[in-house]
């Protein structure tokens, strides 16, 4: 039991993190909070990824100078990384198409609480 | 070449020409003469179509047309067999009168909207005779649900708060019935692919109950709506508010009849004699079909609507038709499908009646019927004949399908369904006597001077009347119904004992 | 050129949205014309990569050269060509039909509008012809955030709805991120081909069973799965007709075909799959029922389509559960009609909503008369919806339950029979009004049903000819679901059908 916790503490940490995401976008009623919520779920992803490309004791994938060839063992796995660049980019642009709409919404109804919001947009 | 193209697969021309009809009637709107020629022209031309196939089909053959595969192993398949062909003659016939009369009908009620009547009217005969010439059963059910939906726009053609609401009702009755039927037809389908009709039946060996059973029950549910079995009858009354002629034709013949037929393709055809008989689920059909007859005649007695009281009275006689096909002996599959022929000239007879009486008169009921046998003597003549004929009298057509129904029950052992029929009669007696006594012999004062039915809502009535008499005399008189009742029946039992004796 | 059609069926749109914005500023014609031939190039594509697929086997394109599984791989096969070819002629289709819905706002806005659609369009085709799930993903999103602006664009109901769309949306992407993340750690690669050879023998791991469970989840949100479906009635309800012309034909179903893809290519439906083939299906069964009964209680026409894409799409999630020949049909072909038939009402309730300002389902009365072909379009779609013959709708239907019949599963076969009867109550509603119903007058003796909000017997043909080509496409899909069935479906399936 406390193997499997420690041995995978990171993941575990991971879990944690994306668990307080999704409990945030359920249980904030501001929509601003919910879409920073999305965004820690989002990281917690990144961290997953980026967890998976690690091994311990390498180094960044570069091939310098003087470097042995063909030794995978020491660079981390670079395909991670950039994966993640592109999930990066990707919750950018959510977040950002996110905010314009929370801009439109503030203009309009005068609040971001959720059930304010909904209130009126069903009259 | 196109010849023989033309000649096979004329099933298929006898039913894609009304839906052609229906199309090119839809876009002829506003102009009334047009939209009339062309559903004369679609209904002689369907009707010359399927007569064309008589001689081949009196000389044993099919006619059958290239099927249509909708999926591997299922096609959409038309193929003219006696039953199918009797069925297909007597509604693409009755198409060509009722035209007349719809015309005439139509233009005296003055709606102000019939494109969509003749249209949906055209599409319903092209799925009845799609019924009649269905060579499985998925082509059976493509038309029944295409029947279903082409006669709703019919029966809420009056635009009524009452006509949308019995529109409402016959919708919720047939939709369900045809979903269970979708069930019972894609379970036959998965038990014996490709689900072709057979006379004799294809279901024997390959499924046993109490799935059978309950495939039975899903079947009668299905088609037990449109042939109107008691307690599914209900709809029938209710879509009387429909003109007459949708009445006459459909509620009459095409589409009740349609339930009707589908009991003689389902117990002959499907499931086949020796089933029905090991599994006693004939005896369980027989019995619903007698008990309709009964209640059906005397609901029929407390109705004071004409429409409505013939509606009980179809109620009834439809059930004769499923009696004919649960007893399942060679007397009653003859009379059970003689009397879709017997019962479809009676009573298109009486509601061209009731339909002349009411554009004539303005009466709908049958306590304001006194004395009008004197205005519209030819008329009252016609009806009488028809009641005749439904009681039950000798030389009248009726009379030829209940001796026939009647030496099927004996056949069967059962007695007692005779006993059903003699209490049917007289109870029909009783429904429609008291009509015609008030028509001759009702005291009025209102003094009437002979007034008759204009010709196109009288020559019709006059028409199926005398047809009435003279299949009731000769009942292979020119269109050779009552042989190909027979020579249905006969291949249903005989290959029934062919496999009994296969031992299959 | 034709070498990299795969390609162009994604670039076209793609690299024409990133143009649009810039030829903007010289005429919106322009943009028009631009726009709708991207859409054009994108569809003959697609028909051409389609027709290769079929008389040629699979056609795998490297991005950039560099071979699978290193590099990006599109894959034409009959299942991607054919759903290629569905979005693309929507796209094309609905593209035209947005025209006079444009033809007041501004030019800039156009310029956004089709700039945004084209991406939305770039993004379902790539999710069809990637052969990469962390490509999907990229696609997924790319196509989602268009669709989040889209949809925000018809004003500030809207707005909301896409904001909430946007969170629920953007969750679920995450957690099929989050799917393939496992899947990946596993076994070292994103390749839908080389995973598919490399899973087989970890299928029993926990890191699968994971993977599965936040696959389904993630692409269940997006396909609207009950009851994960919470975003999609309001979306659906208050988007611009064209955009939610588009968006309720293909979006939901694009997704469900990524399910269907991972699912039976990916995973080969083994393992953990079959459980969670398991509970999709009695997921969908409940969704059917739930779908339809809430449509029954709108009185919103749209709102009352939304609730019906909701239990349709449970169809296509039923049939892909049932995992045999005839369930899959089922469930492939309705990806089909029911995109084909809900397309058509979406455009058909954006019609009269544009010429008449009509969406309340008790202000249809008359319709018939003042839009008589759009209204007959409607009764063809209508009785697709519910399942009569000899409509497209009736066939899938008939596969669904062929299938259910094959695997016993006699529940769903009575779930399906009932609910083609709620379906009738809820269109034929529709159809008593728009035809049988004589306007009600009103207290002052004003007509309640409404004035058009513009003259005119028809809408405009750009307008009309969509909803005519979708209408007479249901019956002609129906009469031919033999032909789509042998000559392309039967190689969409992950195994041999006969």
């Amino acid at each position: 039991m406390l193997t499997a916790v420690a041995g995978y503490i990171n993941f575990w940490l991971i879990a944690i993190l994306l668990l307080v995401g999704v409990y945030g976008i359920i249980a904030t009623e501001n929509l601003l909070k919910k879409l920073m919520a999305l965004n820690v779920i989002s990281v917690a992803i990144i961290l997953f990824y980026l967890n998976l490309g690690q091994k311990a004791g390498s180094t960044v994938p570069i091939l310098l100078p003087g470097a042995e060839v063909g030794v995978v063992n020491a660079y981390a796995n670079p395909l991670p990384h950039t994966l993640m660049l592109t999930a990066i980019v990707v919750g950018v642009a959510t977040t950002g198409v996110g905010l314009a709409m929370l801009y439109k919404i503030y203009h309009r109804y005068g609040s971001l609480e959720e059930p304010d919001v909904l209130k009126e947009m069903r009259q | 070449m196109i010849v023989d193209f033309f000649l096979t697969n004329r099933p298929l021309w006898a039913v894609l020409i009304s839906l052609v009809a229906a199309g090119l009637i839809l876009l002829s709107d506003r102009r009334p003469n047009l939209r009339e020629t062309i559903t004369m022209l679609a209904a002689v031309g369907k009707f010359v179509i399927v007569l064309t196939m008589l001689p081949d089909v009196l000389a044993g053959q099919v006619v059958e047309s290239a099927p249509l595969k909708l999926a591997p192993g299922i096609s959409l398949h038309l193929r003219a067999d006696a039953l199918g062909l009797l069925f297909a003659l007597l509604s693409s016939g009755l198409w060509v009168v009722t035209s007349v009369y719809s015309i005439g009908y139509m233009r005296s009620m003055k709606y102000g909207h019939e494109t969509g009547y003749y249209a949906s009217f055209a599409v319903c005969l092209s799925a009845a005779v799609g019924i009649a010439l269905a060579a499985n059963l998925l082509t059976f059910f493509v038309f029944y649900e295409i029947l279903t939906i082409a006669t709703y726009p019919l029966v809420v053609h009056a635009r009524t708060p009452e006509a949308v609401s019995g529109g409402r009702k016959y919708l919720v009755y047939t939709l369900t019935a045809g979903q269970l039927l979708l069930i019972a037809v894609v379970w036959a389908q998965v038990v014996a692919p490709g689900a072709e009709f057979r006379p004799g039946g294809f279901l024997a060996g390959r499924i046993t109950p109490p799935a059978l059973d309950i495939m039975f029950i899903l079947f009668i549910l299905g088609l037990g709506v449109k042939a109107a079995i008691m307690p599914l009858h209900d709809w029938l009354p209710t879509a009387m508010v429909a003109p007459t002629p949708v009445s006459a034709l459909l509620h009459a013949v095409a589409v009740v009849k349609a339930g009707a037929f589908g009991f003689l393709r389902i117990t002959g055809y499907v499931f086949g004699p020796e089933l029905l008989k090991e599994t006693n689920l004939g005896s369980l059909l027989a019995w619903i079909a007698a008990l309709t007859i009964i209640v059906a005649s005397l609901r029929a007695l407390a109705e004071d609507n004409l429409k409505r009281r013939l509606a009980y009275s179809t109620v009834g006689q439809l059930s004769y038709v499923v009696l004919g096909a649960a007893l399942i002996t060679p007397m009653s599959l003859v009379g059970g499908m003689f009397h879709i022929v017997a019962h479809a000239f009676m009573k298109i007879t009486l509601f061209f009646c009731a339909g002349a009486i009411y554009v004539t008169t303005h009466k709908e009921n049958v306590s304001e019927m006194d004395g009008i046998g004197r205005q519209m003597p030819l008329t009252m003549g016609a009806f009488t004949l028809g009641s005749l004929g439904i009681v039950g009298m000798p030389f009248v057509v009726g009379f030829v399908s209940k001796w026939n129904l009647g030496l099927g029950a004996l056949q069967a052992g059962h007695p007692i369904f005779v006993a059903v029929l003699v209490a049917s009669a007289l109870l029909s007696t009783g429904y429609f006597f008291p009509i015609v006594y008030k028509a001759y012999f009702g005291q009025t004062r209102e003094t009437y001077s002979r007034h008759e039915a204009k010709p196109s809502l009288l020559y019709p009535l006059v028409l199926t009347a005398l047809v009435s008499l003279v299949l009731g005399i000769m009942p292979n008189f020119g269109l050779s119904f009552y042989q190909l009742a027979k020579m249905a029946a006969k291949s249903i039992i005989a290959s029934g004992m062919v496999l009994a004796g296969g031992g299959q | 050129m034709t070498a990299h059609l795969p390609a162009l069926i994604v670039i076209s749109p793609l690299a024409i949205a990133l143009l649009l914005p810039v030829l903007v500023r010289l005429s919106a014609e322009l943009v028009r014309v631009v726009a709708i031939t991207s859409a054009l190039i994108s569809f003959t594509s697609s028909i051409g990569a389609l027709k290769y697929a079929l008389a040629k086997g699979n056609w795998h394109y490297f991005f950039g050269g560099w071979p699978a599984p290193w590099g990006i791989e599109y894959v034409i096969d009959p299942l991607a060509g054919g759903m290629a070819v569905l979005v693309s002629f929507f796209s094309l289709l609905v593209i035209i039909y947005a025209g006079p819905y444009l033809v007041n706002k501004p030019a800039r806005e156009k310029g956004y509008f089709y700039t945004l659609y084209l991406l939305l369009t770039a993004g379902l085709l790539g999710i069809v012809v990637t052969g990469d799930v962390f490509n999907l993903y990229v696609f997924l999103e790319i196509s989602s955030l268009a669709a989040y602006a889209l949809i925000a664009s018809g004003g500030h109901r809207a707005t909301v709805a896409a904001f909430r769309y946007l969170l629920i949306g953007t969750a679920a992407a995450s957690f099929y991120l989050l799917g393939i993340g496992y899947l990946y750690a596993i076994t070292g690669s994103l390749n839908m081909a080389d995973l598919s050879e490399l899973l087989p023998p970890l299928m029993d791991s926990r890191a699968v069973v994971i993977a599965v469970a936040l696959i389904v989840i993630g692409l269940g949100i997006k396909m609207a799965l009950f009851p994960l479906h919470g975003w999609l009635p309001d979306a659906y309800s208050y988007a611009p007709a064209p955009v939610i012309g588009f968006i309720a034909a293909v979006m939901a179903k694009v997704s469900a075909y990524a399910l269907y893809r991972v699912l039976y290519f990916v995973l080969k439906a083994t393992g953990p799959v079959s459980l969670a083939l398991d509970v999709m299906g009695w997921m969908a069964a409940a969704g059917i029922l739930f779908g339809s009964i809430m449509a029954i209680l709108q009185r919103d026409f749209w709102r009352m389509l939304a609730y019906s894409s909701v239990a349709q799409m449970c169809y296509i999630a039923l049939g892909i559960s049932l995992a045999n020949t005839m369930g899959l049909f089922g469930a492939l072909l309705h990806i089909l009609n029911h995109a084909v038939t809900k397309g058509c009402l979406f455009l058909v309730a954006g019609s009269v909503n544009w010429q008449t300002g009509v969406r309340e389902i008790h202000r249809f009365v008359k319709m018939s008369r003042r839009m008589p072909l759009t209204m007959g379009a409607f009764i063809i779609a209508a009785l697709s919806m519910i399942g009569l013959p000899p409509t497209a709708g009736f066939f899938s239907k008939w596969y669904l339950v062929l299938g259910a019949i094959q695997s016993g599963a006699w529940a769903f076969v009575i779930v399906l029979a009932l609910s083609s009867l709620l379906t009738a109550v809820y269109f034929f509603r529709i159809i008593e009004h728009a035809y049988f119903k004589e306007p009600l007058k009103g207290k002052d003796g004003q007509r309640h049903a409404t004035e058009p909000a513009k003259e005119g017997w028809e809408l405009y043909p750009t307008m009309l000819v969509p909803i005519l080509i979708l209408g007479i496409g249901i019956l002609a899909l129906g009469i031919l679901s033999e032909q789509v069935i042998t000559h392309l479906l039967q190689f969409a399936l992950p195994w041999r059908a006969f």
